[in-house]
Order: C-alpha cells, then structure tokens, then sequence
C-alpha cells in the first residue's frame, strides 16, 4: 500500500533521507519510529506529495507519488505535526472546506462531514470555533480532515504530541479503530505507543533506515533466543535442576530473585515451563518475556547504529 | 473552478470574520465620501462662480472637476489599503502551518493562487461598490458623462487588481504579515513614482519609465480614454504577480 525504493532528500548539502526502501501493508498501522530529526516528517512530506524527493520512487496505494501525483493526494488523508487549523472557522466549516478541496461530491459533502464528526467524536464541539476548543480537540479534528474523503492511506505526523494522557488514550483508541478499512502510518518516537498501536515499524535515524519490519519479526532478528524470566514463590537448588532438564532449553540463570529461561524462537517452552511448575506445586509470582522490548529494541538499533 | 472558488469562499470568510475586512472597507468608504463630498462642494462653489461668466460656464464639467480628481484620490487610498488586504493570503498559512493542508489537497497550486487572488478581488470590489454609492446622487441630480464615470472605476478596478497581484507574490515570500505589507507598499509607491522620474529622464528611458508608471496609464481612464496599452499594462501586471507567486511556492518546495 505504502511503498519506497532508495528514497533520498537533500536540502542542498544536508542529507535529510538517504536510500529509504520500506513497504507497508494494506489495513495495517505502521509506525514510523526514530530520534528527533531522523527524517520522519521529510518522508511523510514526501509520501504526501509535499516535497518532492531528491531521487528514488515512492508509490501510496499504487500511484506513483511524483507522476500520478493528484491520485495519491485523492487517496492520501494526512496530518502534519502542526494541526492545520483555521481558528477563525467553526469545526463544522472547516471539515466542509476541507471536503470540497479533498474533491468530495457536493451531494455527499454533508455525510461525509457527519461521518468525520461520529467518528472523531467531534459532536460536542460541532458548531464551535476552533480557537475556542481544546488541545484534544484540537488534535481530533486535525485527525478527522485526514478522514474526510475517506481515504485508504492515513498519514499521521507525531498525532498525541503536546495532549495529556487522557487525551493519548482517547486517540489512541481512535487511530486503532481505523485499522483494516485503512492503512495508517504515524510517526512518533514514544516507544509505548508504537506498542500499543503498531502491527509494525520502520525505524529510522540520521535519515537512513535502520530496520523494518513487524515488532515480533524485529525482535527476532536482533536476538537469537526467546525466553522468560520467572519469579516463584520459593526455590532451591532441586527445583533449577528440574528446570534444568526441560527439553530444548538453551540456557538458565539466576537474576536475582528470578530465574531466566531462554529457548529458541521455533520452541516456545511457556508449555513445559506450566506443566512442570503445576506438577512440582510451584507457585508462580511472576513471569514475563526476557525478549528483547520494543526499548531495548530501539536503543540497540539507534544507538549501537545497528542495523538490520 | 469549483476548487478556486471553494479556496475563495474560504478566504472571504477568513476576511469577513476578521476585522481586517470590515476596518478597511469603512475606511476606504469613510475617506472616499469625504472627498466626494469635498469635491462636490467644491465643484458647486466653482459653478456659482463660473455661472456669471457664460464662457466659463461652458468648461464646467462635473466628469473633469468632480470624478477625475475623486479617481486619483480612491487611487492613492488603494495604495495604502490594498497591501492590507493582500498580506494575509499566503504569510499567515505559511504561519499557521495550514499550506501543508492546501498542498497535500488535489488542487493544484495554480487554483490556490487564483482562489485566494479572486476572494481579494471580491474585497476590492466591495470597496469600490460601496464608494460608488453617494457618487449615484450626481446622476440623480446632474448629467454627468457615464463612459469617463465607469471608465474610472474600471481603471480602479484594474489598478487594484495589480496591486493585489503585487501584494499575493509578497505574501508568499514570508510569513510575517507586517512585512508583505510594508514590501508590497514599497513596491507600489516605486512604481508609482516611476513617472516622477521619467520628467528628468530622456529618450527611450523617459518613455519606458513612464510606460511601467502606475500613473500614467490610470491617468487617461479618469478622462474617459479607453487604451487597450493600459488594459493589458494592468493586466500584465497582476499576471506577473501571480506568476512570480507560483514560481516562489514551487521553488520554495522543489529547491
């Protein structure tokens, strides 16, 4: 649905992008991930028809974004990291403007806007100006001019930057409901969110691409094991034994109070691990995934300038 | 056109729910009544004077004594007013981050151009249309010449259309409103002032400073002179005006 071939963007002799090739799959939410001034808004900019790309190709929902560049933006809904916003305009007026320029048909100008307003929640605040509603709100009509044409591609520019964390939640849940009638896209550097949010990520920094990929696929190809780490209620040397002599275990040590198990990516253990515990009468406190998280993950890529 | 025009109806509501509109439409209307009624009066002091003398009272004529001079002045409040009008158009989406909006849309950046230039045109119109009120007293009342009356207002029409022109390339080179409109009234009073120059100029220099000069083809309008040189010296003018617009937002995007 989204996809780029050894895109590059040079502000004469900066180098914002540098040979960015990803591709992102259709009804999927995919998170462009990197440091501040990594290349994330440059690459939206140039997938929205914004800017133009130095060289490289680029193509959204199958139009080729420098030649058939009116059909992407008929296809495209997109929000910048600044909300354009008239303040001076009602909520109403202004997804009605935002309609006729998206090329909406003037006998479904009116649904459309209805359709935008149900789905951002934005009935409350319907009829008033835009400088005299929140930063939320704010945020939501920015997100429903992006959803006004209904297009199949959504770009998102950092969309819970400067909200509390009421409202992140709120848009949250908004841009996960757009999932499967639309492809999404957002960038953001908050790691949470691209959890929460994400089926995947294209992680970038000093503009080239550093991995990309869904999060499962990532953390595999940066780490060779799977595993856990498990809190009991009580153990001694008898039960690491039994541990020990699970089949297919890779390795086991003792962290602390927990003990972590690790096992290959083709071998989930949890099953073993269960059972056993259950037969010996183990109580178990606590276990959690000794994988690679998505902090972790982002760290070694962007920091140990890793890449996949 | 349905673009330009949504891009115009969307301008003219930012104009009207502003009181950057409303300010300089009373203004323009205040000044220019004023001096229609100064004018008038003035005219009417002549008249009763020059009514004594028949010879004289044959040059009375309300066209040369009344409109040309109102003309020029609506002109030189044009100059004034119109960089305020035209400030706006492209700094403040430059400032609020809303180009982003208009240039990821399917308009092309041509119909932005020309959506935003006619909703200033539209203004302009309002100024001239609400001027025009009291001078219809005078054809109540008199027998003024209607061609040198409408000739006049269409040359306004024509200047204001340059300048706005002017005014829109200006705007789309900062995002600071203040200075659009400080750069755009430079540049009208240069052009302005062109024909000043050319009394000390010689030659072809003389003829092409006066050709650029704002006045010298306003001049011939107010006395009811149609030429087609003047029609396409205004035209031309708010046409480079939009051309070198659309060359800054391209550039500005493609450097």
């Amino acid at each position: 649905m989204i996809e780029t071939e050894q895109l590059t963007k040079k502000y004469g002799d900066l180098v914002a992008i540098k040979d960015l090739s990803f591709r992102v799959e259709e009804g999927k939410i995919w998170g462009l991930l990197g440091p501040n001034a990594a290349g994330k808004t440059t690459t939206m900019r140039i997938l929205t028809g914004f800017l133009p790309a130095t060289s490289g190709r680029a193509s959204v929902a199958g139009f080729d974004v420098f030649e058939q560049a009116e059909q992407v933006k008929q296809s495209i809904g997109y929000l910048p990291e600044n909300v354009p916003l008239y303040p001076e305009m009602t909520v109403e007026s202004y997804l009605g403007f935002v309609a006729e320029i998206k090329k909406v048909p003037a006998s479904r100008k009116k649904a459309a806007v209805d359709r935008a307003v149900e789905i951002t929640s934005l009935q409350p605040v319907r009829k008033r100006l835009i400088r005299n509603i929140s930063r939320g709100f704010k945020q939501r009509v920015g997100i429903a001019q992006a959803l006004i044409h209904n297009p199949r591609v959504i770009i998102l520019d950092e969309p819970t930057i400067g909200l509390d964390p009421a409202q992140i939640v709120e848009i949250r849940q908004l841009i996960k409901s757009l999932k499967g009638e639309h492809t999404v896209m957002l960038s953001t550097h908050i790691l949470a969110e691209v959890k929460e949010v994400c089926d995947g990520v294209v992680i970038i920094n000093e503009g080239r691409l550093m991995a990309s990929g869904s999060l499962d696929e990532l953390a595999k190809s940066f780490s060779a094991n799977d595993g856990v780490y498990l809190k009991l209620d009580k153990f001694d040397g008898q039960v690491i034994e039994l541990f020990k002599q699970i089949p297919n275990l890779k390795s086991l040590q003792l962290e602390g109070s927990e003990i972590r198990l690790e096992w290959s990516w083709d071998n989930d253990l949890r099953p073993a691990i269960l059972k056993l515990c259950l037969e010996k009468n183990l109580t178990i406190r606590e276990m959690r995934s000794a994988a690679m998280n998505i902090e972790e993950l982002y760290l070694r890529i962007v920091s140990g300038g890793m890449e996949q | 056109m349905k673009a330009i025009w949504s891009i115009a109806k969307k301008e003219l509501m930012s104009y009207f729910t502003s009181p950057i509109a409303y300010i300089v439409i009373s203004i323009f209307t205040l000044l220019s009544g004023f001096f229609f009624y100064s004018l008038v009066w003035w005219f009417n002091t002549q008249a009763i004077q020059m009514a004594q003398n028949p010879y004289y009272f044959q040059q009375v004529n309300i066209n040369q004594m009344v409109f040309a001079p109102l003309f020029h002045n609506l002109s030189i409040i044009m100059l004034l007013m119109l960089p305020i009008v035209s400030m706006r158009l492209f700094s403040e989406e430059k400032k609020m981050g809303t180009e982003e909006l208009l240039f990821t849309s399917p308009v092309s950046v041509v119909q932005i151009i020309l959506g935003k230039y006619l909703a200033a045109l539209i203004v302009l119109l309002a100024m001239l249309g609400l001027s025009a009120i009291p001078t219809i007293f005078t054809f109540i009342h008199g027998n003024p010449e209607p061609v040198p009356y409408l000739l006049g207002y269409l040359g306004l029409f024509l200047l204001g259309g340059a300048f706005l022109g002017l005014g829109i390339f200006w705007s789309s080179l900062t995002e600071n409103q203040i200075v659009s409109a400080v750069l755009t009234f430079g540049t009208l009073l240069l052009f302005w002032v062109l024909s000043w120059a050319a009394y000390s100029a010689h030659g072809l220099w003389r003829d092409v400073l006066n050709y650029l000069s704002f006045f010298e083809h306003f001049d011939g309008m107010t006395k009811g002179i149609l030429d087609t040189s003047d029609l396409v010296y205004y035209l031309s003018i708010a046409f480079f005006g939009l051309f070198l617009t659309h060359s800054v937002i391209q550039f500005r995007r493609w450097r």
